[in-house]
């Protein structure tokens, strides 16, 4: 390990080709990858799910499992290759030279086993502490990795966390016997937004601290932004394009990274003016892989004869520090030319007032023990008085994260549950207190739902076509089978579909297809107002902007008022016209897409806005850090819901967040916030984001 | 903690109570009175003979009035006979019928009378009872640790060479009820004409005429080797199997897991993986399938003792459920069914001790 | 007078007599490996070793029942004189119009039993499936609800299971089938409880289905309740006035206390099933689209529960047929000369060390159709799993 020169790179893929093997064939998840990491570099490894980025993160821990194997290629660690060393030595390596930090806390911390001990282990395996010099190493490493209380935190089991304590965890085992190389593997995607951003922030002030080179392998490029160096985007299991980060993202050379940019909204974007443009087509299978370019049959620049003949290399591009792209075209195509494809719409006329609520409660009562009754009681307020109206063809967000009350109030609406108090009126008709199966035909078919999840929103049993025609027969659509056979046909031509996918199964789709199904299913009684619970939040990018894209235009074809309920601020920016922004069961700010995204802004909603990671060179943000974790909403703090978090409290004197419920106070026509702030505090507020020149 | 226990007795209780409620009016039915009848007094017995004497002893009442009299939260019955001497449920029972208590059922001590043992039932379970301790005592030690070897080995990792022969081994032996397993196992190792003991015999590597004893009558008096390994490895093998395969299936949950994949990656060892990361977690629901095989070890229990004739627990209660000893039928379900219930007590708060995420919260 | 067969003669000779049963297992594998890519689940059995050959041994088992009258070479309820306890390959001491030996030779009252053997595979055959399917029925009708709904209704019904499962078998079985119960009446009343349970089972499924389409649900159910009720009629109450549906008292008995045995724990693991489906978004977009609790329970609930459930089936039968057995095996419910497994190695174990045949024979068949249950069912496990 001495021989190793650190002007070299501390990791080195090369030609790297891993497969699978099962009974039936040999699956290629990676072929022909390179990249390199130099010490104390952030490389960021970007792609959609089944790229393969994964795949190469555990190639380099050489934990394939048993159906994997590279089959070429070289991983060099600190110029030693680690494909082929004894796997005494590569124990010595894993957790002590490379670490690692997966995607969900919770299920990589051993549930059985205390904190301490499991960070403990680390230093006693590699550096052969003893267990007591071990135990206080982990009590530095934790509030290192700024968790209060680290006596406590070594004591307890994973359970007693919350899932970004135990992410930090989880960090902080990764460090504890100062690794050359940390790899993390989507570290965020399964926390709230605002803990996203302190996770972030603290994995780069960690790494710059040590001097750590790390591998994060992410699907967000805003991510990807903020805490990398150098970038490789893959596709379908090859590096389609690497450079330094301003290089890629600002000259991007491959048809597949810009396709991806142009399809997430990013600020600028606008549903109507500057709609977001999918890419067409599918990922392709890993054994039905085009011959040539992977990308060719999904790229607007594919040349036949040409991108389809043989295997594409990468090819350096000119002018840069190691920029390298996988295309032939790469000096042909004009890369400054705005995308074709995009359409502008007409905007949908907003009409009346639909959907009121007025004052909507909902409290749930949660007994401690089941069995027989008994027990005490615990009251969940999951929804404070909540008072808005939604127009006809208006689409309204609601945005918040985990815990906000944003499921249940959508539940209550549906009739799954019964308010606790106060009015819903839809058409002027209370059906707070009508549960689903008192509502007539008319009000359920008016009111539907899109779920989140495309692999549980059909059901896996029944097929495409069955599923619709069930739907059409419950709102009594249609007088004859035929009839209903007819009107489904024209329901998939409605979310482009082809007609013969009635008869296929759910398994048989892919994920943006399924959700494509519920939204069909949803309309089968021409629903009025659709709730739209995070329907893209589980899809890829590429596929999100397609999905979305369809959800505006029939609700501009049928004046539907759709409720998206969402975390995702870039997406709620780009097509929303309010925004209603959740906190613990309240409502903290509501008003139009501009009032809402620019100031003055409730405290919460500013933190929200500034953890949104945005892919995008040109705009500064300011960064707003929220300490602690959301409140449960079991055991809310008195007062205000945010003061825990807060860091305009101190300016509100005489403690009076810590006591009252601050009330809805009305800024401007139509913009209202929950705040105890003096109104001109709120309004000298800084925008959190402004964009640079170009 | 205490309210959970608190909590699961009062339900234990209900279940014990509802259970024996259930034992006793199926044991008293009126077909099975009739029969007790015949076979106590005389078998020739007209029908109206038949109702005077059940009158005369006390059966002729509500089953309800009569199950709360023999539970003892109701007071025993009384009378008297024609000639005027006085009956009772606790009269007969009391050495001076003047100082005869008014309660005397199961919770006062009195389980009542055995008619095929002519001895008290608490006596007849009593002895029997020990007997079944020691049977299920070396059950316990044979069938536990191996199956949790087996199935550790099997699941630490999946589809491995070892995997496929020890689950296969432990499949045919989950296949095999003990009355078929005992059956071959008595051909095969103590009958004198086939199996393996004839060959040991004719090279003079055993003395008797048989390896291991076909009946473990002898094991009343003394166990030894050859007279009990037959009857524990029969009932051992049938649930050995069983635990063994839940504790696979839970293994190679566990080394799927995430945080297995963690430790591996820390760089701990497959040897202190498997020690110190998969073990505890992979044992919870193994020890809450031990506890739970409890009624079927019972099963085993009496079918082992009736093919091997060692009187223990089982074998009083096939003599009592054959012969219609009514008393003591009913006192081998309470014993039967407080075990059972006790064991699942006891899985429930092991479960809740071996799993941290339930014990601290 | 012939000589008495060897091993060998033995095996060939029982060979011959399986004939039947040799050429529907190989037209069955034959075609079912040939269409396998589009039978699915079941085509995909055959991908998997273990699950072939559990399919084979039950398939085998299930063939000999069927042909069994083509297979015996006796009687089976004959007593030949001189065959007492003779050794297996004996030939019969005058064979005039009859086989002239006894394949695995002759039990303590002199039968042969060989064909003891294949008839008593009828005997497991005809009640052990059938009674797991009743158990199933009931297990399903109550387990779903019991998921679903929660609340009192499920606390009700778990206890109620758990009573039963706190209660050894063999107990059971002792207070549940005995002559006295049966003078009694209840097995019968049971049985009417029990036996409505597939027929208010289809009930709701074609109601809740159909409701939308009166004509198509008046017909369906129309069609479900004549013929179930008939067969009700027939099967509990042994009233069938056309004499089709009949079911003997002691059977019927033993049926019972099976299907009362294994009803809990199927009703258990249904319900922990739809607790776990339940939470499912199809399941919520059923809801709220209005749909009825039983068409979501029937419809969208158990179709996708059904592979733990095929799993369990077939497990079950297996466990069902060791039931029967210890039923045979303590005497219960069963006439004396019944040639059930159980009860021949009953009858056997008395003379086990001098003349071990008479219960070794059924007791490895028992253990082989089990076997091949179990193989079966981790077969299917395995193969759903992998999908």
């Amino acid at each position: 390990m001495t021989a190793w020169d650190p002007s070299h790179p501390l990791l080195e893929i090369e030609h790297l080709s891993i497969s699978f093997f099962t009974r039936l064939r040999e699956i290629p998840a990676v072929m022909d990858f390179s990249c390199s990491v130099m010490a104390g570099e952030a490389m960021g490894l970007v792609g959609e799910s089944g790229c393969g980025k994964s795949t190469v993160a555990l190639a380099v821990m050489r934990d394939l499992g048993r159906t994997g194997r590279i089959t070429g290629g070289a991983v060099r660690f600190k110029g030693r290759d680690l494909a082929t060393m004894p796997d005494e030595e590569l124990r010595r390596i894993r957790g002590r030279e490379i670490a690692m930090i997966y995607q969900e806390p919770m299920a990589s911390l051993n549930p059985a086993m205390k904190i301490g001990a499991q960070l403990a282990e680390v230093p006693m395996i590699h550096e052969g502490l003893a267990k007591a010099e071990a135990w206080a190493r982990a009590r530095e490493i934790v509030a290192d990795v700024r968790l209060p209380d680290p006596d406590r935190i070594l004591g307890a089991y994973p359970h007693q966390l919350s899932g970004g304590q135990q992410q930090r965890i989880v960090i902080a085992m990764a460090l504890m016997s100062k690794p050359a190389l940390l790899i993390l593997d989507e570290p965020t995607t399964a926390l709230d937004v605002t803990v996203e951003a302190s996770i972030v922030d603290l994995v780069k002030a960690l790494g710059e601290k040590h001097g750590t080179s790390m591998l994060f392998i992410s699907h967000n490029l805003g991510l990807v932004l903020e805490v990398c160096d150098r970038i490789c985007v893959m596709y379908s299991g090859e590096a389609v394009e690497t450079g330094a980060i301003g290089d890629v993202f600002d000259r991007m050379r491959h048809p597949y990274t810009q396709a991806l940019f142009r399809s997430i909204p990013l600020p600028g974007a606008d549903k109507t003016t500057r709609p977001l443009v999918a890419i067409p087509g599918n990922f392709p299978l890993p054994h039905e892989r085009p011959r040539g370019c992977n990308f060719g049959p999904r790229c607007d620049h594919f040349a036949a004869g040409n991108c389809d003949a043989a295997d594409v290399p990468m090819f350096a591009v000119a002018g840069d520090d190691r920029h390298e792209t996988r295309c032939l075209r790469s000096t042909e195509i004009d890369w400054a030319a705005p995308a074709k494809a995009a359409r502008q719409a007409q905007r949908a006329r907003v009409g009346e007032v639909v959907l009121r609520m007025e004052d909507l409660r909902k409290y749930y009562e949660v007994s401690a023990s089941r069995l027989f009754g008994g027990g005490e009681t615990r009251v969940v307020k999951a929804n404070e008085t909540i008072s808005f109206e939604a127009r006809e063809g208006e689409t309204l967000a609601i945005v918040g994260e985990s815990g906000c009350g944003k499921s249940t109030f959508a539940k209550v609406l549906m009739g799954l549950e019964t308010a606790t108090s106060g009015r819903i009126l839809l058409y002027n008709q209370d059906i707070q207190d009508t549960p689903i199966e008192k509502r007539t035909t008319d009000t359920v078919s008016s009111v539907q739902m899109v779920f989140q999840n495309p692999f549980d929103t059909l059901n896996p049993s029944m097929t495409v076509g069955r599923q619709i025609i069930r739907a059409l027969e419950i709102f009594g659509e249609g007088g004859t089978e035929e009839e209903r056979r007819a009107k489904m046909l024209r329901l998939l031509d409605l979310v482009k579909l082809p007609r013969e996918f009635a008869e296929r199964m759910p398994r048989q789709l892919s994920g943006g297809q399924k959700q494509r199904v519920g939204i069909a299913r949803a309309f089968a009684g021409g629903a009025k107002i659709v709730v739209a619970d995070e329907p893209v939040s589980a899809l890829d990018v590429s596929v999100q902007a397609a999905v979305t894209d369809l959800l505006m235009e029939i609700q501009r074809q049928n004046g539907t008022t759709l409720l998206f309920i969402s975390h995702d601020l870039s997406i709620v920016r780009y097509l929303s016209d309010r925004v209603m922004v959740m906190y613990l069961g309240h409502v903290v700010e509501l008003g139009t897409t501009d009032q809402v995204f620019s100031p003055p802004y409730h405290p919460y909603t500013e933190a929200l806005l500034s953890a949104v990671p945005i892919p995008d060179t040109h705009v500064q943000k300011k960064r707003i850090l929220l300490e602690g974790d959301i409140p449960s909403a079991m055991n809310p703090p008195p007062g205000c819901p945010f003061q825990t978090r807060c860091r305009w409290k101190a300016q509100v004197p005489g403690g009076q967040c810590e006591r009252e419920v601050p009330p809805l106070v009305t800024l401007a026509p139509g913009h209202q916030i929950k705040c105890h702030l003096r109104r001109e505090l709120l309004e000298g507020m800084e925008p959190v984001f402004t964009i640079a020149a170009e | 903690m205490a309210r959970f226990l608190a909590r699961r007795l009062v339900t234990m209780v209900l279940t014990a109570l509802c259970l024996t409620l259930g034992v006793f009016v199926l044991t008293n039915l009126q077909p099975n009175l009739v029969k007790l009848a015949k076979t106590e007094a005389s078998a020739r017995m007209t029908d109206a003979e038949v109702e005077t004497w059940l009158a005369r002893n006390g059966y002729a009442r509500p089953a309800l009035v009569r199950y709360g009299e023999w539970l003892g939260v109701l007071p025993g019955w009384t009378g008297a006979d024609p000639d005027g001497r006085p009956r009772g449920r606790c009269i007969d029972r009391a050495p001076d019928p003047a100082a005869a208590p008014r309660f005397c059922g199961v919770l006062q001590g009195n389980w009542g009378f055995s008619t095929v043992f002519k001895s008290g039932v608490i006596d007849a379970i009593g002895r029997g009872l020990g007997a079944t301790g020691w049977l299920m005592l070396w059950v316990m030690i044979v069938m536990v640790p191996s199956a949790l070897v087996l199935g550790v080995l099997a699941g630490m990792r999946e589809g491995s060479a070892t995997d496929r022969s020890l689950s296969t081994v432990a499949i045919v032996t989950t296949a095999t009820p003990e009355y078929v397993s005992g059956v071959v196992l008595i051909v095969a190792l103590a009958s004198s004409t086939a199996g393996l003991s004839p060959l040991l015999a004719e090279w003079g590597l055993i003395s008797g005429r048989t390896l291991f004893l076909g009946t473990a009558t002898s094991a009343m008096e003394k166990i030894t080797f050859w007279n009990f390994t037959l009857p524990v490895t029969t009932i051992a093998l049938y649930g050995m199997g069983y635990i063994a395969r839940m504790t696979r299936a839970s293994m190679t949950e566990v080394m799927r897991e995430q945080y297995i994949r963690t430790a591996r990656l820390k760089g701990v060892s497959f040897r202190q993986v498997v020690m110190r990361h998969a073990l505890r977690n992979a044992l919870i629901a193994p020890f809450t399938v031990i506890m739970l095989q409890f009624p079927w070890l019972l099963n085993g229990v009496v079918i082992v003792e009736t093919l091997f004739n060692y009187k223990g627990f089982g074998w009083t209660l096939v003599q009592a459920a054959g012969n219609n000893d009514i008393e003591l039928l009913l006192g081998c379900s309470v014993v039967a069914v407080v075990v059972v219930l006790v064991t699942q007590l006891i899985s429930d708060v092991g479960y809740v001790y071996l799993n941290p995420r339930i014990r601290v919260s | 007078m012939m000589e008495p067969l060897g091993w060998g003669g033995i095996l060939a000779r029982a060979a011959v007599q399986f004939l039947p049963v040799w050429i529907a297992l190989a037209a069955v594998f034959a075609v079912s490996i040939r269409f396998r890519r589009r039978l699915g689940l079941y085509g995909k059995l055959f991908d998997s070793g273990i699950g072939m050959a559990g399919f084979a041994i039950v398939m085998f088992w299930v063939f000999t029942a069927l042909f069994a009258g083509w297979i015996i070479t006796h009687d089976p309820l004959a007593q030949l004189s001189g065959m007492r306890n003779v050794a297996p390959g004996t030939p019969l001491a005058s064979a005039e119009g009859l086989y002239p030996v006894y394949l695995f030779g002759g039990d303590s009252l002199a039968r042969d039993v060989f064909s003891r053997m294949v008839v008593g595979a009828q005997r497991v055959l005809a009640i052990a499936p059938a009674a797991t399917l009743f158990a199933f029925m009931m297990g399903i009708t109550l387990g779903v609800p019991a998921g679903y709904f929660s609340g009192r209704l499920d606390t009700g019904l778990t206890f109620l299971a758990n009573l039963v499962l706190a209660f050894p078998v063999i107990l059971l079985f002792y207070l549940l089938v005995t002559p006295e119960i049966r003078a009694t009446g209840i097995p019968t009343a049971l049985a009417a409880i029990l036996f409505l349970f597939p027929i208010l089972f289809l009930t709701i499924l074609w109601n809740s289905r159909f409701f939308t389409n009166p004509r198509k649900r008046s017909i369906y159910i129309g069609v479900t309740l004549a013929v179930g009720l008939w067969a009700y009629s027939g099967l509990a109450f042994n009233a069938d006035p056309l004499g089709v549906f009949a079911m003997d008292p002691n059977l019927l008995n033993v049926f019972v206390a099976v299907v009362f045995v294994n009803a809990p724990t199927v009703f258990r693991i249904v319900r922990g099933l739809t607790l776990d489906i339940k939470t499912r978004d199809y399941v919520a977009a059923a809801q709220t689209r209005g749909e009825g609790p039983w068409y979501i329970m029937l419809w969208e609930i158990l179709p996708n529960a059904r592979g733990p459930l095929i799993v369990d089936f077939c497990l079950r039968i297996g466990y069902t047929t060791i039931l029967l057995g210890t039923l045979g095996f303590f005497g219960l419910g069963v006439s004396p000369e019944s040639p059930d497994w159980g009860s021949t190695i009953n009858d056997g174990r008395r003379l086990l060390t001098i003349a071990p045949h008479p219960a070794v024979v059924p007791a490895l068949a028992l253990m082989s159709l089990v076997l091949g249950l179990n193989l079966l069912a981790d077969g299917l496990r395995e193969e759903s799993l992998k999908d």
